[in-house]
């Protein structure tokens, strides 16, 4: 078995607020592959973004990673030194941030986002050369080439979205995280960015984290799943697995609870109670004041991951048998 | 003016536009000025009891259209119709008195509450404002709707701020401040979208559940066609300020007519790994709205454009009975 | 009237429901908290100082003879005594009063025009809101201490009238903040939604924007305040002060300057370091104050 690109193990980071200590992220783990797709699922206070910052230690203050490992072929991310990460970042992982709007600098032309971000690492590339190379991922991305010259605003939502992901390919890292690509998005504008990003990874090989709120967008996308509740994974399966044979009660609760356009007559089935607070979490399972099926000992024991396929791993106690546990 | 009584509702050929600011020196010299046209030209019509969902992406007017009929800001031309009664130019005491028929349920459940009054103040400030009830008869009002709303116990949400609550109990007080006033019309804009996943399906089904109650009309605004398809009985897709598509549910899933709406409805994530997806049928992007193309508004983007189309504007024409498209390629049906 | 009544309740029970949150805030945020109670602590105890003078000071402050002029800080008068030969300690402890009156009544004539005037005037907005600006912003750019100068000239001197010189300065400060503030509240959804419910627009100003608002008048307060001080110091400082039988530091440290020259540099300083901590106590309760009124950016949200 080769080794996966990237091996997350028992990632877990907290943020000591004066209110309490919030486990944001608790004992997380997954493994990613060269050209695959990896969906993390969850809604708010779900730990997803965290987890997602974590892996290129933008952490923001007073998080910080308590236990774990992050290992990029084969480096151990965590113990780093300053430079080394900084390298990394770009290089090896890159990251796409939710908002096109925010995150690119409304006074710099495009093409010096390019010019600043390769020769950050690459200090020998002349602007020439960045700038020729801005217009070749422009290109890629499905851009008129003489937009480089064109500053933030006067490009549509979609068109900076695009920018982010070229900028992210830059510099060919292996990972790219993408936090909600397409949540500010229009529908048919969200289409043909997943439709890009999948012809990247076809193109360049790369891996893909996608980090999302939108089940229905993973689903289709990726070829595995991490649902996360409260910081936790939940269940963790192939997308089709996960599609054929939810078995976390909040996986199914919120697959009965999305409409699907290609079924007929649906009726959806809402998930009761409210997002977790993170100061406030429940003894036992985290999940169980939500749960249909939670039973006495789901309020009591912490669930652990339990295996009950090849690749199919679910926190909950309907499925505790021997098998391994994670 | 005939009134029919199914009819809650009629918009006729609504407009909005905003004019471009330009500099003073520009705006004496230029012969045109130019404007966003927000809303151009919109006619519809809601029936008592169904939901109406004005669907398109973002900057199609359909968010304006929802203000424009519930008098949030002035029209620039055409004319609303509330139960038989023409609205557009109603101002002061009895735009006030309209109020009360007609509420909104806004986008941001977190920004549409203001976060120095308690929910109970905020949901009572409704009968405050028209003089309906003080005092204990206010009180024992409020408990009452917010139950009827699913915030139990009434008496702790009473005196929560919004920032202490989570956003689906913001959108369920939401409901419940404009409830109070017993309205026969709400505007939904986009009332899920800024909530959890999870919660969606709850406020959705309260919705329906109240409509069912109350005897409510809604007009559902929404960018999500899933959720569209969940709730509504007839759908009109805008685009750029005007109406492409209109007609029952089922027609616009099942049958779509206008291309744009098949990209749209192509476009959709759906839950299934499974799905072989085409790519995407729509060039380019969404022009700006200052700058609209001539003729079919769509035409730049659209694969089947046509010589025509880029010369006359199409109008809504009914295809198949109640099932109206705005296409150069259905202008004889 | 019946609605006038209703504001001060709605204010008063306001004001009662900020204390605790104020309180239960400075445990908290650190460094913010710390710095307001350093100045609360500072300012409350030069205003009780002053306050309790009368029965306090070891000798009549305006005792002339009490002590032989000039006398270096000893055991007896501990600050050492002044030309004509008064007690410096009693001197810097009745000293106070003016400033604070003088800045007591700046302020509040400033909250009580500057206040409703901004929020009038950005309601209002159009060709009204253009003009009250432009007047606004003219005064804004004068020279504050140059203007408090031309209008007490105008005015003539006491302490109402200083006042009110420094009150016109300050005025533009409050009407620029509320201003912008209801500026940018207007467009925000909870006034939308008040506006949809059919809330008259008054209500709206009073209930949905005001409370919003003024939060950031109480730092402009306290700024203003430590202002307003050094202004009355400054006007003093030129001769432009109030009568010459009250104690006042500043005109201490005026007559005082030529003194220091020839080695009596008591004269001056203590009642110069009285005004520094006057203006520097209320200044750290302003920006104090701003971190802690500034809310809700709470950090230790995961997503």
């Amino acid at each position: 078995m080769p080794e996966p690109l990237l091996n997350v193990k028992g990632l877990s980071v907290e943020y000591r607020t004066s209110r309490g200590t919030n486990h944001a992220v608790d004992n997380v783990s997954f493994t990613l592959d060269k050209a695959e797709t990896l969906g993390i699922v969850g809604e708010s206070g779900s730990g997803k973004s965290t987890l997602g910052l974590s892996l290129i230690g933008l952490i923001p203050f007073p998080g910080k990673i308590v236990d774990g490992t992050i290992t990029l072929d084969g480096k151990d991310v965590l113990k780093l030194k300053k430079e080394e990460l900084r390298k990394l970042r770009g290089t090896g992982i890159c990251y796409v941030f939710q908002d096109p709007m925010t995150s690119l600098n409304p006074v710099k032309k495009i093409g010096d986002h390019f010019v600043e971000m390769i020769r950050a690492h690459q200090p020998k590339v002349t602007k020439k050369e960045a700038l020729e190379r801005a217009r070749n991922l422009l290109k890629d991305v499905g851009i008129r080439t003489e937009r480089v010259s064109d500053y933030p605003h006067q490009l549509s939502g979609g068109m900076r979205q695009r920018v982010m992901i070229a900028l992210a390919i830059a510099l060919n890292p292996s990972i790219i995280v993408a936090d909600e690509p397409t949540t500010a998005l229009d529908v048919i504008v969200q289409a043909k960015i997943l439709d890009l990003l999948n012809s990247l990874r076809d193109t360049y090989g790369l891996a893909l984290i996608l980090i999302t709120h939108d089940l229905s967008i993973v689903l289709e996308r990726s070829d595995k799943l991490m649902v996360m509740y409260a910081g936790q994974v939940m269940e963790c399966a192939p997308s089709h697995v996960l599609y054929s044979d939810p078995q976390h009660p909040y996986t199914r609760g919120l697959l009965k609870s999305i409409p699907n356009i290609e079924l007929a007559d649906q009726k959806l089935e809402a998930i009761a109670g409210s997002p977790p607070d993170l100061l406030g979490l429940p003894c036992g399972c985290r999940f169980w004041p939500r749960c249909k099926e939670a039973f006495e000992r789901c309020t009591k024991e912490e669930p652990k991951l339990f295996r009950t396929a090849e690749n199919h791993w679910v926190r909950c106690f309907l499925y505790d048998q021997e098998g391994e546990t994670q | 003016m005939t009134s029919n009584p199914s009819e809650i509702l009629r918009v006729e050929h609504l407009r909005k536009y905003y004019p471009v600011e330009k500099s003073f020196l520009e705006k004496m010299l230029a012969r045109n000025r130019h404007f966003v046209k927000a809303v151009d030209d919109v006619s519809f019509d809601v029936r008592r009891g169904e939901i109406f969902t004005l669907a398109g992406e973002s900057g199609c007017g359909k968010t304006t259209t929802g203000k424009l009929v519930l008098k949030l800001f002035p029209v620039t031309s055409g004319k609303i119709f509330f139960d038989g009664q023409d609205i557009t130019g109603l101002k002061g005491e009895e735009l006030r008195a309209l109020r009360r028929k007609m509420q909104m349920i806004f986008q941001d459940p977190y920004a549409s509450f203001n976060p120095r009054m308690r929910v109970g103040d905020a949901v009572g400030h409704s009968l405050e404002i028209h003089k309906l009830a003080k005092g204990e008869e206010k009180k024992q009002h409020v408990k009452d709707i917010l139950e009827r709303v699913g915030l139990v116990p009434a008496e702790k949400f009473v005196d929560l701020f919004p920032h202490q609550i989570s956003g689906g109990q913001r959108q369920r007080a939401a409901m419940a401040r404009s409830l109070i006033l017993q309205p026969e019309f709400i505007v939904a804009d986009e009332p899920v979208s800024m909530i959890d996943v999870s919660l969606r399906t709850a406020i959705i089904d309260l919705m329906l559940d109240l409509r069912r109650d109350f005897g409510l009309t809604y007009l559902f605004i929404t960018h999500d066609l899933a959720i569209a398809k969940y709730i509504s009985d007839r759908i009109a897709v805008m685009y750029l300020g005007k109406i492409v598509e209109l007609g029952r549910k089922d027609a616009i899933f099942n049958s779509p007519v206008h291309p744009y709406t098949k990209a749209l409805l192509a476009a959709i994530p759906v839950p299934n790994p499974e799905r072989k997806r085409n790519p995407s049928e729509l060039i380019g992007e969404v022009p700006s709205a200052i700058d609209i193309p001539s003729g079919c508004r769509f035409h730049t983007r659209c694969k089947y454009a046509k010589e025509g189309c880029s010369v006359k504007e199409p109008e809504l024409v009914e295809v198949t009975p109640g099932h109206f498209a705005a296409c150069g390629g259905f202008s004889k049906a | 009237m019946e609605e006038k009544n209703s504001i001060r309740k709605s204010m008063l029970a306001r004001l009662a429901a900020v204390i605790p949150v104020v309180k239960s805030l400075t445990t908290r945020k650190g460094l913010a908290g710390k710095l307001v109670i350093i100045g609360a602590v500072l300012t409350v105890a030069i205003v009780v100082m002053t306050a309790l003078s009368p029965w306090i000071t070891p000798y009549d402050p305006n005792d002339v003879g009490a002590g032989d002029p000039l006398t270096a800080p000893n055991s007896q008068f501990p600050l050492g005594t002044d030309l004509l030969g008064r007690d410096l300690l009693s001197r810097v402890i009745a000293g106070g009063s003016v400033m604070l009156e003088v800045a007591i009544i700046s302020v509040l004539f400033c909250a009580i025009i500057g206040i409703p005037l901004g929020l009038f005037s950005s309601h209002t907005g159009g060709v009204v809101d253009r003009f009250i600006s432009l007047i606004m912003d003219s005064i804004y750019a004068f020279p504050g201490i140059i203007l408090a100068i031309a209008l007490t000239l105008v005015l003539g001197r006491g302490v109402i009238n200083i006042a009110l010189s420094i009150a016109v300065v300050y005025i533009p400060s409050y009407f620029r903040v509320i201003r912008s503030q209801v500026l940018s509240m207007k467009e925000l959804p909870y006034v939308e939604a008040a506006n949809s419910l059919g809330a008259k627009r008054r209500t709206i100003l009073r209930r949905y924007i005001l409370p919003n608002v003024l939060p950031s008048t109480i730092v402009v307060a306290t700024v203003n305040f430590a202002d307003a001080i050094l202004t009355a110091a400054g006007l003093t400082f030129i001769g432009l002060g109030v009568n010459v039988s009250i104690p006042d530091w500043g005109r201490d440290l005026t007559y005082g300057r030529t003194l220091m020259l020839s080695g009596n540099w008591w004269v001056s300083t203590f009642p110069g370091i009285m005004i520094i901590l006057l203006a520097l106590g209320f200044t750290l309760m302003g920006e104090g104050l701003s971190e802690l009124l500034n809310p809700r950016l709470e950090q230790g949200g995961a997503k």
